[in-house]
């Protein structure tokens, strides 16, 4: 006699966003200028448009969430940011970027200088096959900081900036950074990028291969690091731009498959009164 | 609640057995499959095991202290030293210029070249020159460093030689261990702001190690079996005697000097075999092959420790 389990219905949860007047003054309080500005930028992959005409501001001390489908050219377009599409063949980016006012596309820019920052936290954990120490020391050393106090002396306090201090102060010239667990290693990424000192720190779904605590903590931190730093994230999880993000800038693909931006705006505007009817669809679980 | 969509659900019928496990032809063929890779991997072994036995068994009583540090000749027993000396000279020079001018081109190929027409070139070049029979190379490097710069035999002219047939397998080689470096990794380190050359260095190069050592070992197994690129290029003589506290480079009798001629023990083993009238012709022979052998196991196991220890020191991991 075959037993039949009865499952519930999948429910589609309402994303919980505050809307408060008070964080919404926070927010303003927390942030005056633009930091990162975009004008028509459009991606190209040979003939091929990945992103289309996408313009935007991202303000200091802020973090903006780019959600939207797959394939909607989220990723592609942070990128840009950092210029890691230059490292792609065949990629060409249009439009401007600017940094603090300054075009970052510019021939004569220096991308070593723009990288160091505008850092960048990759989806898979991608810690190098070295001691947690020489993880986090990688970038000064390569800017030529061996000064062996100094050196100590940042790696502790990018560690506790990133909240992994504690659990890896005993043995961090003996570990691998590879011998940490999924979470942990995001979290040695973070302070490998905050090590270099950078201004804006850009995270291409950084939460997407760790379970869910691990989730929650990169969540915590990145509310804890936007009181000093910009970020932007690409996300596939709405609930997840909805807990972390200040702005949220929705992408979709259009008819020709090229990605393009929909709107933006504050969060929770967002989530509960998009203006658009396609970011409506998507958020409510009609698309994507 | 029951499943209600018809399209999703099984068909009506007996469940099948997890003991039926497919039909006997594949199973066949599973097993096959297993025995015969397994049975290829265990044919590599013992080819290697017999003829480390082989020669181990032949030279049993051949090779002794004097053997090896006796006084050279061709019709008593003994004194291979001066020959063992050239083998891991010529071996030594040939490395000095061949691994790193291996390891620089395949950078080259790996990370600054694109796929365009120089790199076709380069690749045609190297599967050509691997393929060239290498008594052509040792005709070549004939013509160009015994007769055209008038070195005579010499062991450098023998190591230039040598470096023309093995250069396009370490490049070869090089190129596949940088290739086989997750590109994740070059990302990490050019998005922390450093720089490509700094990328290659600290993170690249540090993990194609094993790969680099591999090139190193097949380089150098090349330079110690070859005979026919040498005979025309570092000659063929019999065991002179060396004195190694002559240091001085431009006489020919100096053991460190790279213009003397120098045969190796593949080549004496070579010449032995085929011109070879002596007494003790046969026990020579085997006593040299398997201190050949020998040679090359300890330089194969050598090769990986050191690249392990390197891998560790430069990963610290």
């Amino acid at each position: 006699m075959p037993t039949t389990v009865a499952y519930p219905e999948p429910v589609l949860r309402p994303i919980e966003v505050t809307t408060s007047q008070a964080g919404a003054d926070e927010f303003a309080a927390r942030t005056q200028d633009v930091k990162i500005s975009t004008d028509r930028v459009s991606i190209l992959y040979g003939e091929k448009v990945a992103v289309r005409d996408v313009s935007l501001t991202i303000q200091e001390r802020s973090i903006m969430a780019l959600i939207g489908p797959s394939g909607s050219g989220k990723s592609t377009f942070l990128r840009c940011f950092n210029r890691m599409n230059d490292l792609i063949p065949g990629a060409s980016v249009k439009g401007e970027v600017c940094l603090d006012g300054e075009n970052v596309m510019e021939t004569d820019v220096s991308v070593v200088e723009l990288r160091r920052r505008v850092g960048m936290v990759f989806q898979r954990p991608n810690p190098f096959p070295m001691s947690i120490f020489e993880n986090v020391a990688y970038g000064p050393r390569r800017r030529g900081q061996n000064d062996r106090r100094k050196l100590d002396e940042l790696v502790e306090t990018s560690l506790k900036r990133a909240a992994l201090w504690d659990e890896v102060k005993d043995d961090l010239r003996r570990k691998s950074g590879l011998a940490l667990s999924g979470g942990q290693q995001q979290r040695l990424c973070i302070a490998r990028v905050l090590a270099t000192d950078p201004e804006v720190i850009l995270m291409d779904e950084p939460a997407s291969a760790l379970d869910p605590v691990s989730t929650l903590r990169i969540e915590e931190l990145m509310r804890e690091l936007r009181e000093a730093y910009t970020i932007v994230i690409v996300t596939h999880n709405m609930q997840q731009a909805a807990r972390v993000s200040d702005v949220t800038a929705f992408f979709t693909m259009a008819e020709d498959r090229a990605g393009y931006l929909v709107e933006v705006g504050p969060t929770g505007r967002i989530f509960t009164r998009p203006n658009e009817r396609l970011t409506e669809d998507y958020i409510s679980g009609r698309f994507g | 609640m029951t499943a209600s969509n018809p399209a999703v659900g099984r068909p009506a019928g007996p469940k099948p057995s997890l003991r039926r496990r497919g039909s006997r032809g594949s199973i066949l063929a599973d097993h096959a499959a297993t025995v015969a890779l397994w049975g290829t991997g265990v044919l590599v072994l013992v080819i290697l095991g017999a003829i480390i036995l082989h020669f181990a068994l032949a030279a049993w009583g051949v090779v002794s202290p004097s053997f090896i540090l006796g006084d050279p000749s061709r019709t008593t027993l003994g004194g291979v030293l001066p020959i063992l000396w050239n083998s891991i000279y010529i071996l030594v020079l040939t490395m000095l210029i061949a691994v790193p001018l291996g390891i620089l081109a395949g950078i080259y190929m790996s990370e600054y070249a694109g796929d365009n027409i120089a790199t076709t070139a380069i690749r045609f070049a190297e599967e050509s020159i691997s393929s060239v029979p290498s008594i052509v190379v040792g005709l070549f490097g004939l013509i160009l460093f015994v007769d055209d710069f008038h070195w005579g035999f010499s062991a450098l002219g023998g190591s230039l030689a040598l470096t023309f047939f093995n250069l396009p397998l370490m490049t070869r080689l090089a190129e596949q261990a940088l290739r086989a470096v997750p590109q994740e990794e070059r990302s990490a380190s050019l998005a922390l702001g450093a720089t490509k050359w700094q990328t290659i260095r600290h993170v690249v190069l540090p993990l194609a190690i094993p790969g680099l050592i591999t090139g190193v070992i097949l380089t150098a197994g090349r330079v110690f079996g070859e005979a026919a690129v040498l005979l025309f290029t570092s000659g063929v003589g019999t065991p002179q005697h060396y004195n190694f506290l002559n240091f001085d480079l431009t006489s020919v009798a100096s053991p460190w000097s790279p213009f003397r001629p120098a045969t190796t023990l593949s080549v004496y083993i070579w010449n032995l075999n085929s011109e070879g009238l002596g007494a003790f012709k046969t026990q020579i022979i085997d006593g040299s092959a398997a201190i050949l052998i020998a040679i090359v196991l300890i330089f194969n196991l050598g090769a990986r420790f050191i690249g392990r220890v390197l891998t560790r020191r430069l990963t610290a991991a």
